[in-house]
């Protein structure tokens, strides 16, 4: 048990170890990630809505899009001379993996979300500095959620041609809940209501992630298993 | 034809079966629409419009049905990894795809005149939307792949992870919004439905099952025949 | 390490099928320590397959394998501590230093005092200068040594070779070759496959030729290059 949480650890710190040499993954995010921010200020009718009344709505699709360009990459980088043949050559269980893959992707859908944040409160001149424990913990939980699926979605799609296409059209569904929950608690945390009121939306995002993360843990050795 | 013993046969004589099946069940659906249109009354509130329902909740209850049967079985894949499962799977889903785009076009008909839009994001109608654009993806992906066994594993894991999602799903486009009619069908005591209305709607919910069926063997056996036809050709 | 006396590998019916093709129908070999395998085949004959199943990175549909007397399996970790692997793949990130790939590879076998057995290993390579170099800016057979030096970090008991003189230069090749007899005075085994059956030749205790997923002989190296060159092509025309 402690190796594999080892081995994890070392798969997720050498996917880290990677993206701060190159960097490019991460910048190109955080720019699109900055762009859909520009785009969804731009579109609306600035007569008649106001951009905080966006602004959840364009948070979590900035989130979520953005989420998608690193789980696209996940994969790929293990496919490019073969690395997850070593992988599975290890002396290490296919879960640690599947778990250092998600800790890896985990933590740049994290990064890129901490950076976009502040630009989002100045873009949309949204007060966040009173709900930031709450905007943290909701992130959290519901980037947990579909980062899960997307890792296991992302080492079957590498394998098919369009897999930048393919990993949205399969990964999207996937994604309905955590948003709507999101979306739902951001709304009330920015009209600054009190927590209670979201605690149940916070609950179902809770459950969401307990539930897809021990099921991809089960299901991730099919995917790598010849 | 194929002579008896030859590998195709097993798989052609499948899908002779299911063209049968549909095709009673065809004749049936035709009875149907005579009862549905002539035989029982029109309702008050929502007019003829409400006909639509003998076919749009059978083929909501299909959908959901057929898709969960394509979750359950791609479950047993993984564990048994027999082909066969596979191709029941696939067979399922696609005849599921089609049950649930005709729950979404007959929703939008019923809509405009009662909710006097064509769509609203009710948690039911939402819900089916989802699990269309989800087994539409799971088509797609099967469509990508090329090793029959990578393409089995793959897609058995999108069918388990889409069989959990339904819940959630469901809780939180419930929670967002709901505006559909309460179940009103089958409560113990006093069914609301007029006698006539709910025996229609029954005996539609039953053809319509025998239909998915049909469809699902007949496709089944052709998916069957051409595995053995790609084996045979390999030696 | 070793649990039981007896042969350090033993495979038994081993069959692999994607979907309707069948790559390897029946395979069976048995290495004592010390022994080199050299497989040779025609393209096409299951000798990658053969190698990934011995590696433990597909399963076979029929048969097994042991290693030190355990069972090979995807479930078990530890059955795959004792096997190495130099592909035709160079199982290196592009985003990784050469430091870092071979810091990486010693972590996930428990390697200890991993970093300076990896420099160490960078070192006997020849590439002491370039270990802060990505791949990506090394020659093909350059990336081929550095693939084999990972692929030796943990002193895997059995070690599989897929061509594994593909781009080395003579001098290059000449070290796999004093390395490899090495190892196998220290008792360890390796299966090497090739379709360049000379380079490997000296190297072998027992050779086999496979074709179309089956052994066509499999048999202890005896006799000279020639005579065993002209009776394999024979074979494989027959």
């Amino acid at each position: 048990m402690r190796d594999a949480i080892v081995a994890a650890f070392a798969i997720a710190g050498k996917d880290l170890r990677a993206e701060l040499r190159s960097r490019t993954a991460l910048v190109s995010a955080l720019v699109f990630a900055a762009l859909i921010l520009v785009v969804f200020s731009f579109s609306r009718d600035p007569a008649r809505l106001a951009p905080a009344d966006l602004a959840p709505s364009a948070l979590w699709i900035t989130f979520a899009f953005a989420a998608m360009t690193a789980l696209n990459r996940a994969f790929s980088v293990e496919r490019e001379h073969a690395a997850l043949d070593a992988l599975l050559l290890a002396p290490i269980p296919r879960e640690s993996i599947y778990l250092g893959k998600l800790l890896g992707n985990l933590a740049f859908v994290f990064a890129i979300e901490a950076v976009t944040l502040p630009l989002f409160a100045v873009f949309f001149n949204a007060r966040i500095g009173a709900s930031l424990g709450g905007l943290a913990l909701t992130s959290v939980l519901a980037t947990t959620g579909f980062v899960a699926v997307g890792t296991v979605f992302s080492a079957m799609t590498v394998r098919t041609r369009f897999a930048e296409l393919m990993l949205p059209v399969l990964l999207l569904p996937f994604m309905i809940p955590p948003l709507i929950g999101a979306v739902q608690v951001t709304v009330r945390l920015f009209a600054d209501r009190p927590l209670s009121e979201v605690v149940g939306w916070l609950r179902l995002l809770a459950v969401y992630d307990v539930v897809f993360v021990t099921l991809s843990l089960v299901v991730f050795p099919s995917v790598v298993d010849e | 034809m194929t002579s008896p013993g030859h590998p195709l046969e097993p798989g052609s004589r499948l899908t002779r079966v299911g063209m049968r099946i549909a095709l009673v069940a065809l004749v049936a659906l035709a009875a149907i629409y005579y009862f549905a249109i002539w035989r029982t009354p029109t309702e008050a509130s929502q007019g003829f419009a409400q006909k639509i329902f003998y076919l749009h909740v059978p083929a909501a209850w299909n959908a959901l049905l057929v898709f969960s049967v394509v979750g359950i079985v791609s479950a047993l894949y993984l564990w048994l990894k027999d082909a066969r499962l596979d191709h029941f799977a696939a067979a399922a889903a696609e005849v599921g795809v089609v049950f649930s785009a005709v729950m979404l076009t007959t929703g939008p008909l019923w809509g405009k005149p009662v909710w006097g839009a064509w769509w609203q994001w009710d948690a039911r109608l939402t819900l089916t939307l989802f699990l269309f654009f989800l087994y539409v993806g799971y088509l797609s992906l099967r469509s990508a792949l090329h090793d029959p066994a990578e393409r089995a594993r793959f897609s058995a894991v999108v069918a388990i992870l889409g069989l959990v999602l339904v819940p959630f799903v469901h809780l939180s486009v419930y929670l967002f919004r709901t505006i559909h009619p309460l179940p009103v069908v089958l409560k113990p005591s006093a069914p609301s439905l007029p006698g006539s209305m709910l025996e229609v709607l029954l005996f539609s919910l039953a053809v319509h099952t025998l239909l998915a069926l049909g469809f699902i063997i007949a496709r089944y056996g052709l998916l069957r025949t051409e595995a053995a036809r790609i084996g045979e050709r390999n030696g | 390490m070793r649990p039981s006396e007896g042969p350090l590998l033993v495979a038994a019916g081993l069959s692999r099928s994607f979907g309707p093709l069948q790559a390897l129908r029946g395979v069976d070999l048995s290495l004592a320590e010390g022994e080199t395998l050299v497989v040779y085949g025609p393209n096409g004959a299951g000798k990658s397959t053969l190698l990934r199943l011995l590696a433990g990175i597909m399963r076979p549909t029929a048969g097994e394998i042991r290693v030190g007397g355990r069972l090979v399996r995807p479930g078990d970790p530890a059955s795959r501590r004792g096997i190495g692997l130099v592909s035709h793949h160079s199982f290196l990130y592009d985003d990784l230093s050469l430091l870092d790939n071979l810091l990486f590879a010693a972590r996930l076998y428990g390697v200890r005092d991993a970093a300076s057995v990896a420099s160490r290993a960078l070192e006997e390579a020849g590439l002491g200068a370039r270990v802060h170099e990505s791949p990506r800016s090394l020659s093909r057979g350059l990336q081929q040594r550095v693939s084999i030096a990972r692929a030796l970090l943990h002193d895997p008991l059995l070690l599989l070779l897929d061509e594994p003189f593909t781009g080395l230069d003579g001098a290059s090749a000449g070290r796999l070759r004093a390395s490899l007899a090495r190892r196998a005075g220290e008792g360890r085994a390796a299966v090497l496959v090739t379709h360049q059956l000379a380079e490997a030749w000296e190297l072998a205790t027992r050779v086999a030729v496979l074709s179309a997923g089956r052994w066509v002989l499999e048999e202890p190296r005896a006799g000279a290059y020639a005579a065993f060159a002209a009776r394999a092509e024979a074979l494989l025309h027959a």
